[in-house]
């Protein structure tokens, strides 16, 4: 009998384990609700691309078994788009973390969602730069500390889920570390949904933005983030939170069905071919 | 000749004929003058061949579109001119590491900084092949007239795809609104490269191995062999490692595939040579008014000879150290201050003979506005 190690094993490059994540860090458990929702739904793993920008979430592609693109800080959508673009019959899927997909690389996710771009977008959101160690983020809350911000944030957080959704997306859900499952069904939809996705997942960095804050190990910090985070039915990206002190709502804002981007570059390919070669 | 296919039309429109003939499916862009009618022809031009064309949001987005388009096997490109170029750096950098065919085409304008946004300069040419940070090695092309925009954006594509790497295509703000005759040529009166492909199973398969050529056959995504590309230093497999022996040869791969394949990527032109006293070297449109003003000079019984390099990078060395071996004077014509005159000194056997002779002007000279100046560069700096 051959010795499974694990029964997603196949999804995994075990030659470049173990990763680079910390003990505790909440990107593992992101990695293994994909590849859960990757098996569930059957999809020929030879039909996903992970594109990855710089960051720790940056490391995805050396460890999950599909092809993978691990580019500049920043620019992941980009070079999703562009593959998207060349071979539709690709899962594209962009992991970054907050710094890469909403400082960064912020312009390129509205436009992306303008564009209701055939692309899932996962950004990790611990709060914190963690791979630079340990500076301040779009998305450090009020009354958090990080090595650049020693006497607290400077300026209020971004909060993913309402720019996501005003500027266009047509899937947007925000889950914790803390619901793994939930998790795994919101992959399976986006990895489904026609057009542009977006999920972003709250997740501990116990080795940096836990130990500033005063949480003595990954579990107080993990317990943290579970208490914050309220899952919250029927209501619109609007009316939700964002607020370290009272509560992130966590749960799935937008799911619409609208013309994707593929779709109207199709149109415009098939208007430009019915209209002959007049060069006027 | 198919006289249909005889157009009258400026440099610009000769690149995007150029694309389309060479296969090329996908653009990503930002407008910006004077490359502007790249976009709009290629926007009305690629949706009719079944590509795709992209407006980015910025030139970041639209270089790192085309890294990705190319990185699921499409012919890709961008045009920009030196303010977007400079933005563009580190996608170029991205695609230089990944060994990713694309082609850019800068077209030069007046700067530094924003310039003159309509008006031609020949500043870039050192950007063009330092631009972008660290090590690398790149192929920069620069024809001087519309039919050569044409058959160099053919060759551009070609080169990219046969080295697997980012080409350069150098035009300028002459070049983009001059318009002469153009002969589109058909697929069947040129020769087109594709990409080739791996024939060797997905297991074990080491896609940024040296081949014969040295250069590397990487599968595209969708090709069913989990290729990682990484921006990272990676060895063979394109795994990232965090050693000085997988960074040395991680780096010597891609500057050594065009080093030694120099001779067989550069082609240049020249006139006069066999026994020019002295050889006036130049690029681009202002190559045509130093042709013009050498022929002139050789009908006054003046032994003058004329070298223009049509791959400014890698640069003919050999080519024009043979043109000057008779010259006691080598002289540069440049719209810029002088950026050509390096790799002129880096190939010539005696420096102290080579200067530049600056145009400061963004409209091309005549030959007697710029004879007045080879003069005066002959006789104020003596060899």
């Amino acid at each position: 009998m051959e010795l499974e190690l694990h029964p997603l094993e196949k999804y995994i490059r075990t030659e470049k384990m173990p990763t680079t994540w910390c003990p505790g860090c909440g990107i593992g458990t992101e990695a293994q609700a994909f590849i859960r929702a990757v098996d569930e739904l059957k999809i020929d793993p030879k039909k996903i691309v992970i594109v990855s920008g710089i960051g720790c979430t940056g490391r995805m592609p050396h460890y999950l078994r599909f092809d993978g693109a691990h580019v500049l800080h920043g620019r992941a959508i980009p070079v999703a788009i562009g593959i998207k673009l060349a071979r539709p019959d690709l899962k594209v899927v962009v992991w970054g973390g907050d710094g890469d997909i909403l400082s960064i690389g912020g312009n390129h996710l509205i436009h992306a969602a303008r564009r209701n771009a055939d692309i899932t977008v996962i950004m990790n959101n611990n709060f914190i730069y963690g791979l630079t160690g340990g500076q301040v983020a779009p998305t450090t809350p009020k009354d958090t500390l990080t090595y650049t911000s020693p006497y607290g944030p400077d300026s209020k957080p971004f909060d993913a889920v309402k720019i996501a959704a005003a500027a266009g997306a047509t899937y947007v859900a925000r889950w914790s570390t803390a619901y793994p499952v939930l998790l795994k069904e919101s992959f399976k939809k986006a990895l489904q949904h026609r057009g542009f996705s977006f999920i972003e997942i709250i997740s501990q960095c116990p080795e940096i933005f836990g130990r500033i804050n005063g949480f003595k190990d990954p579990y107080g910090l993990y317990q943290k983030i579970r208490k914050i985070g309220q899952i919250r039915r029927g209501i619109g990206p609007f009316e939700t939170k964002y607020d370290w002190n009272e509560e992130i709502t966590l749960g799935e804002f937008v799911n619409k069905d609208e013309p994707t981007y593929l779709e109207q570059l199709s149109q415009i390919i098939k208007e430009a071919q019915e209209s002959g070669q007049d060069e006027a | 000749m198919d006289k249909e296919r005889l157009l009258f039309t400026h440099g610009n429109q000769a690149i995007v004929e150029g694309a389309i003939a060479a296969g090329c499916k996908f653009y990503a862009g930002y407008p910006i003058t004077p490359s502007s009618e790249i976009a709009e022809e290629m926007s009305k031009r690629l949706p009719k061949v079944g590509g795709i064309y992209v407006q980015g949001e910025d030139e970041l987005a639209s270089i790192n579109m085309i890294v990705g388009a190319s990185l699921a096997g499409a012919k890709a490109m961008t045009a920009t001119s030196g303010p977007g170029y400079s933005l563009m750096q580190e996608g170029l950098g991205l695609a230089i590491a990944l060994e990713t065919p694309i082609v850019i085409a800068d077209v030069m304008r007046a700067g530094p900084s924003t310039g003159i946004a309509s008006k031609a300069w020949q500043g870039d040419i050192m950007q063009a092949r330092f631009g972008s940070h660290s090590d690398y090695e790149i192929i920069s092309l620069y024809p001087s007239s519309v039919q050569e925009a044409f058959d160099l954006t053919v060759e551009a594509f070609n080169l990219a795809e046969k080295y697997m790497t980012p080409v350069i295509l150098l035009s300028d703000g002459v070049l983009a609104r001059m318009r002469e005759r153009l002969y589109v040529k058909g697929r069947d009166e040129l020769n087109i490269v594709e990409r080739k492909k791996p024939t060797e199973p997905p297991e074990g398969y080491l896609p940024y191995a040296r081949r014969d050529d040295y250069v590397p056959v990487i599968p595209s995504f969708g090709d069913g062999y989990f290729v990682l590309r990484d921006s990272l230093t990676h060895d063979e497999r394109g795994y990232y490692y965090e050693r000085p022996d997988v960074q040395a040869k991680f780096v010597r791969n891609i500057v050594e595939k065009i080093q030694r394949n120099a001779e067989k990527i550069y082609s240049w032109e020249e006139r006069f040579t066999d026994d020019a006293e002295l050889v006036l070297v130049a690029a681009g449109p202002m190559a045509r008014v130093v042709s013009t003003l050498v022929k002139e000079a050789r009908a006054n019984g003046l032994r003058w000879g004329y070298f223009r390099p049509r791959t400014i990078w890698p640069f003919p060395e050999e080519p024009l150290r043979k043109a000057v071996e008779h010259a006691s004077r080598v002289l540069t014509v440049e719209m810029s201050v002088g950026k050509l005159v390096y790799p002129v000194k880096w190939s010539v056997k005696d420096i102290s003979n080579v200067s530049v002779v600056q145009w400061l002007s963004y409209e091309l000279p005549t030959p007697e506005e710029l004879l007045k100046l080879v003069e005066n560069e002959v006789s104020s700096v003596g060899a």
